[in-house]
């Protein structure tokens, strides 16, 4: 079988190959003109100093050179935050979305619908609303909201900038972030819990499963690994898609002290304030290449070929 | 282990979606619930602020639910837009517009992507699976600038397309939608050939109907993508007859923070409504069909 396969893969570009070509060319033409053919020139750049105005001169290795051995703030600041927020934000988040879609999957289907749209609501906000509402709320003088709970229950006396010192900046972020992180990835977990086939649970049970954290292990988390590859993909590409929301509830860009500075602001600061795409694109493909190493993680955990 | 089990009687295990209210479910509520009000009492908080007079916006303590709800911040945001030339409905007009647009685009090009991924033999699949599969973790943030480029050499500036077509070909959706189309039997397919159907017969009479929950996720995320992208509007168009809604609400929201914070809760509102009632209409279908689509 596997010998037929082979020599099939090998044989020439068929009538059938052009059709399956044909059907897949709008896509591939779309993906190659706004995705693949970016992220190459984005590669091209990285060797170069480009300031948009003349040509980009070829420099070698010089960006990440710098970057990783002259660069104070990408070092000191950005590296550190993005590992920290990308952590939590990331596996963090996919812990939990699990555990609550697990969570909900256990209740009737209409509380399930309600209590699933409350969660999955933050969401679909988008960043205008979430900067908005957050902003509010972290308010640094008495009308925001938590400044005004902590001052009627007597904790402080005067009114805490949330949002403009670096002492809290992280934490909120992190919150934010995790607040609106329960997103599609989320959702696809709740219907592949609700798609497993209960006489599975009951065969464990008869096989000497004891309790719902074996249940998990060895029945739900296996049944579902479409599903959960698909939610650990989510989870990665909103922990480093998120960069804009330090810069949205800050109203800057850097962030206070750099509390809240991440790898994303870092190329927008390059790129599109001072101008060095060249190096801003060397950043660019740092990310991707840390974006790639969490992927490969994730696809060991669940990938088809185990 | 047998002893126990007659201890416990019946089936002690997780019942997954309970037709009837049982006392284990008790627990999951009391976690289920306050997490539930947590995340959606700042949504909440918000809606009120949209409807709140200026007095009430400030006062110390605040409100949460507005005391004297009034219609006037809509009215100002409207007023608001009419002065400054462009009127929203034109904005709002052109985001309707990209969004059907790009949504549908995106649809017809998800369906043949991932049925000819999932169901056909072609050279290179494994090659451009693998591609695709990298693109699953783009972050587009990383390559705006050479985005950018790549945008102004193909002269799509100041275009409607460049609206469109950036966010028609979407990695994620069609992921997501072959990972559904893997499931359907090979079977109905070799069967609707003999029959002599075809290629896009096959795809509109088979393949669609089975993977509506799968292409119904996929709609929410294209939906909410476009819906509230604001990034073709600020880099690549310079008319704002041109530019959506998201955009001029976020404009907004940036320009005149405190003698606009009515308008702005207003705008969010606006903006939100549209995100929420697709939602709505999709989830129930995505709920629904998918415990019951029969697809294994």
């Amino acid at each position: 079988m596997q010998s037929v396969n082979k020599r099939k893969k090998r044989r020439r570009f068929t009538k059938e190959d052009g059709k399956a070509y044909l059907m897949l060319l709008p896509y591939i033409i779309l993906f190659s003109t706004f995705i693949l053919v970016p992220v190459i020139i984005a590669m091209g750049l990285s060797f170069t100093y480009f300031d948009v105005i003349n040509k980009p001169s070829f420099t070698g290795l010089l960006n990440y050179i710098t970057l990783f051995t002259q660069d104070e703030v990408f070092l000191k600041y950005v590296l550190p935050n993005t590992f920290l927020y990308a952590l939590i934000v990331g596996p963090g988040g996919y812990v939990i979305s699990f555990l609550l879609a697990w969570m909900l999957a256990q209740i009737q289907p209409l509380p399930r619908t309600i209590l699933a749209l409350c969660i999955y609501t933050p969401s679909m906000l988008g960043g205008v609303f979430i900067g908005v509402i957050w902003k509010t709320i972290f308010s640094g003088d008495q009308s925001g909201w938590f400044n005004s709970i902590l001052l009627r229950l007597g904790l402080i006396d005067t009114p805490i900038q949330f949002l403009l010192t670096s002492d809290y900046f992280m934490l909120i972020m992190i919150i934010v972030s995790l607040w609106s992180a329960m997103g599609i990835g989320f959702l696809s977990m709740i219907s592949g819990i609700l798609n497993i086939d209960q006489e599975l649970y009951e065969a464990a049970y008869v096989d000497g499963i004891r309790n719902r954290f074996q249940e998990i292990v060895y029945i739900t988390v296996p049944s579902m690994k479409p599903q959960m590859f698909f939610g650990a993909v989510m989870a990665i590409v909103n922990a480093f898609n998120m960069g804009w929301i330090g810069v949205t509830l800050s109203g800057a860009n850097p962030t206070p002290n750099y509390s809240g500075q991440l790898i994303t602001n870092h190329i927008d600061d390059y790129g599109f304030l001072r101008y060095e795409m060249g190096y801003a694109a060397a950043i660019s493909v740092v990310l991707l290449l840390v974006v790639y190493g969490f992927n490969m993680v994730a696809g060991r955990l669940f990938g088809d070929n185990d | 282990m047998k002893k126990r089990r007659q201890r416990r009687g019946d089936f002690q295990g997780s019942r997954i979606n309970p037709r009837h209210f049982s006392r284990g479910q008790i627990k999951f509520y009391a976690i289920l619930i306050p997490l539930a009000v947590f995340m959606i009492l700042p949504v909440v908080m918000l809606i009120n602020r949209a409807f709140m007079p200026l007095g009430e916006l400030f006062a110390f303590p605040p409100h949460i639910v507005a005391h004297n709800p009034t219609m006037s911040n809509f009215k100002n945001l409207f007023a608001l837009s009419s002065t400054t030339g462009v009127p929203m409905l034109r904005y709002l007009l052109n985001s309707v517009l990209v969004t059907v647009m790009t949504v549908a685009l995106n649809l017809i090009i998800t369906i043949l992507g991932a049925y000819t991924f999932a169901k056909k033999n072609f050279k290179g699949k494994a090659a451009l699976f693998e591609i695709n599969q990298l693109a699953l973790m783009f972050v587009p943030t990383a390559v705006a600038i050479s985005r950018y480029l790549v945008i102004t050499r193909l002269q799509l500036t100041d275009t409607w397309l460049v609206h469109v077509l950036p966010l028609a070909a979407m990695p994620v959706g069609l992921f997501l939608v072959k990972q559904f189309t893997d499931q359907i039997p090979d079977a109905l397919i070799e069967a609707a050939v003999m029959d002599g159907a075809r290629e896009l017969t096959i795809v509109r009479k088979i393949i669609v109907p089975l993977i509506r929950p799968a292409l119904a996720t996929s709609i929410v995320l294209t939906f909410q993508q476009v819906w509230m992208a604001t990034e073709a509007s600020n880099n690549y168009v310079s008319n704002d007859t041109m530019r959506t809604l998201a955009y001029y609400l976020n404009s907004l929201s940036t320009n005149n923070a405190i003698a606009a914070a009515g308008m702005t809760a207003a705008a969010s509102v606006l903006l939100f409504l549209p995100n929420l009632i697709i939602f709505i209409c999709m989830q129930s279908q995505v709920m629904n069909t998918m415990s019951h689509s029969g697809i294994k």
